[in-house]
């Protein structure tokens, strides 16, 4: 019996480590939803939501209890399976990058003793990451990459033209922009000759951290990676695969109720993980500059500011989302093409033979 | 016992995407089934011990190749494939190689059981990034290098296709294939 415990004590870790993290993501991809229309209130000069509740800080409940009540209607003549489909496909596509980001530090004085029969005896380390795998970056690109199928089989199942369009449109700017993405996060893995995301932080790691946040050194690869991020969600100034004037709401236009939601979600928690990465690699993730004179790295109140830290700088990017969405209009297609195969990418890879070159010097 | 379990789960899926791949007359279920092979099969590649190749697997093949056919059929709209009768002797070549891939799989299936357990060392590290890239750029340096030239090729080629001619340019074309018509019609 208790050989049994010890043996699945891990397993049972990891479980309620994922649901933390899901959940936990659920709730700020909920509150950003709320806090884009309040920022994009303020910007616009309107008040924002404020009736549910004080503040309007119970706004996503009655917006989530309004899709889950609204009428589900399906087109007639729409292919039934992958009009289905597609929005899980949008939704799973985006949670799934979430499993290999650290959230924090390894906490390595943990006491389990509290727990009956000593199951964890002898254990006292908890990595704040679901899965440390040896090839996180690629992981998450190619995650990212499989997105695309739900947002393009949307479009082609609901039968509608303007579906087709916007699933048409949006396939065109996620394959074009992601070879500029993946140009800048070479550039990063290189200088931190890892594709683990763990070790990519811990590369950034020292003083002074102005010198070792990749942001510095790969200052152009940050800014590929920051508009190329945006054209991959599908954001403002890159949101034409939904819109609005033209094409109703693009590939999710024949889609209601919950099924719209989860789209909604994906959006929301590409969003985030996009975010996600852009800390990882460019701001030193989940480190504080200075912190360990502080407190004992691997103690308990260590790893709980360094998490407070990690989502402090993902709110910075979900914020610099907002923000832009208040500022900038929409480009005209042709326009994203061209910005896309003809700027971005050059730069990107001309930044990538820098990085190069100077890496070779550094390594002789 | 897990790991048999998974590669099960996995083989099952894959020869069941498979079976919907050929069977399916519309090409877009045909293409999202393919995808749902690469998936599985990357499923497996990992359950081996081969974490890049799973996710090279996945980043190349269902994530930019299948997109871009994807893309095509969205593009063409492309509608039910017609039933092709005059194609009949086709179904006999199709028996006949499906026999020969059979006997191939059988053989291989005969020949592992025959060669005996080896335990697995632990020391190998054959799937990790680290020997993938440093055995590409020393030891197989020179086939990486072809193949890259390869696709270069292959993608100069593509652009001289897709080039837009300038206006003589252009109606010279034209002329030279009025004239090939013309000529069919007199002929």
């Amino acid at each position: 019996m208790e050989e049994t415990l010890k043996l699945i004590f891990p397993y049972v870790v990891v479980l309620i480590g994922v649901l933390l993290a899901f959940q936990g993501v659920l709730m700020i991809v909920a509150y950003t939803v709320l806090g884009e229309r309040k920022v994009l209130g303020w910007i616009q000069g309107r008040v924002g939501p404020n009736r549910v509740g004080p503040w309007g800080i119970l706004q996503p409940f009655a917006d989530l209890l309004k899709f889950i009540l609204k009428e589900d209607i399906v087109p007639n003549e729409s292919s039934k399976v992958i009009y289905y489909l597609a929005p899980f496909i949008a939704l799973t596509c985006a949670l799934m990058p979430i499993v290999v980001y650290p959230f924090g530090p390894t906490i390595t004085t943990i006491d389990w003793s509290f727990l009956p029969y000593g199951i964890a005896e002898g254990v006292h380390t908890l990595r704040l990451v679901i899965a440390q795998i040896d090839v996180g970056v690629l992981f998450v690109l190619s995650i990212t990459s499989v997105g695309v199928y739900g947002i393009m089989l949307a479009g082609w199942s609901s039968n509608s033209k303007y579906s087709l369009m916007g699933g048409l449109r949006s396939s065109a700017q996620m394959i074009s922009y992601e070879l500029a993405m993946g140009a800048s996060v070479i550039g990063v893995v290189m200088l931190a000759g890892s594709l683990d995301l763990t070790r990519i932080v811990q590369a950034q790691m020292g003083s002074p951290w102005y010198m070792r946040w990749f942001i510095i050194p790969q200052f152009i690869g940050f800014v590929v990676f920051l508009i190329s991020a945006f054209a991959e969600t599908n954001r403002v100034p890159f949101d034409l695969p939904e819109a609005e004037t033209e094409l109703v709401a693009g590939f999710h236009t024949e889609y209601s109720a919950l099924k719209f939601a989860l789209f909604f979600m994906a959006e929301y928690v590409n969003m985030f993980t996009v975010s996600m990465m852009a800390t990882v690699l460019f701001l030193g993730g989940w480190y504080v500059p200075g912190l360990s004179h502080l407190f004992d790295v691997g103690s308990v109140p260590y790893a709980l500011i360094s998490i407070g830290a990690f989502v402090g700088k993902v709110i910075f990017f979900l914020f610099l989302y907002i923000w832009i969405r208040g500022t900038l209009p929409r480009f005209r297609f042709d326009q994203l093409m061209n910005f896309g195969w003809k700027f971005l990418l050059p730069l990107g890879l001309l930044n990538l033979i820098g990085t190069i070159i100077v890496v070779f010097f550094l390594n002789r | 016992m897990v790991s048999t379990a998974l590669f099960f789960l996995f083989a099952g899926f894959a020869i069941m995407c498979a079976i919907s791949m050929v069977y399916h007359k519309n090409p877009l279920y045909s293409a999202i089934s393919l995808v749902g092979v690469f998936l599985s099969l990357a499923c497996i590649y990992l359950t081996l011990a081969a974490p890049f190749i799973a996710i090279v697997q996945i980043l190349v093949y269902a994530g930019a190749i299948m997109v871009l056919v994807v893309f095509v059929i969205m593009l063409l709209n492309l509608d039910d494939e017609p039933n092709t009768s005059r194609l009949k002797y086709l179904y006999a070549l199709g028996g006949g190689l499906g026999i020969v891939l059979l006997a191939q799989t059988l053989f291989v299936v005969y020949a592992v059981s025959r060669t005996p357990n080896q335990a697995i060392d632990p020391n190998v590290t054959v799937g990790n990034t680290l020997d993938i890239g440093r055995a590409m750029y020393t030891d197989y340096l020179l086939p990486v290098e072809i193949v890259g030239v390869m696709l270069l090729m292959a993608i100069v080629g593509s652009v001289v296709l897709a080039r837009r001619l300038s206006q003589p340019q252009l109606e010279l074309v034209i002329d030279k294939e009025e004239e090939r018509i013309s000529e069919e019609i007199n002929s």
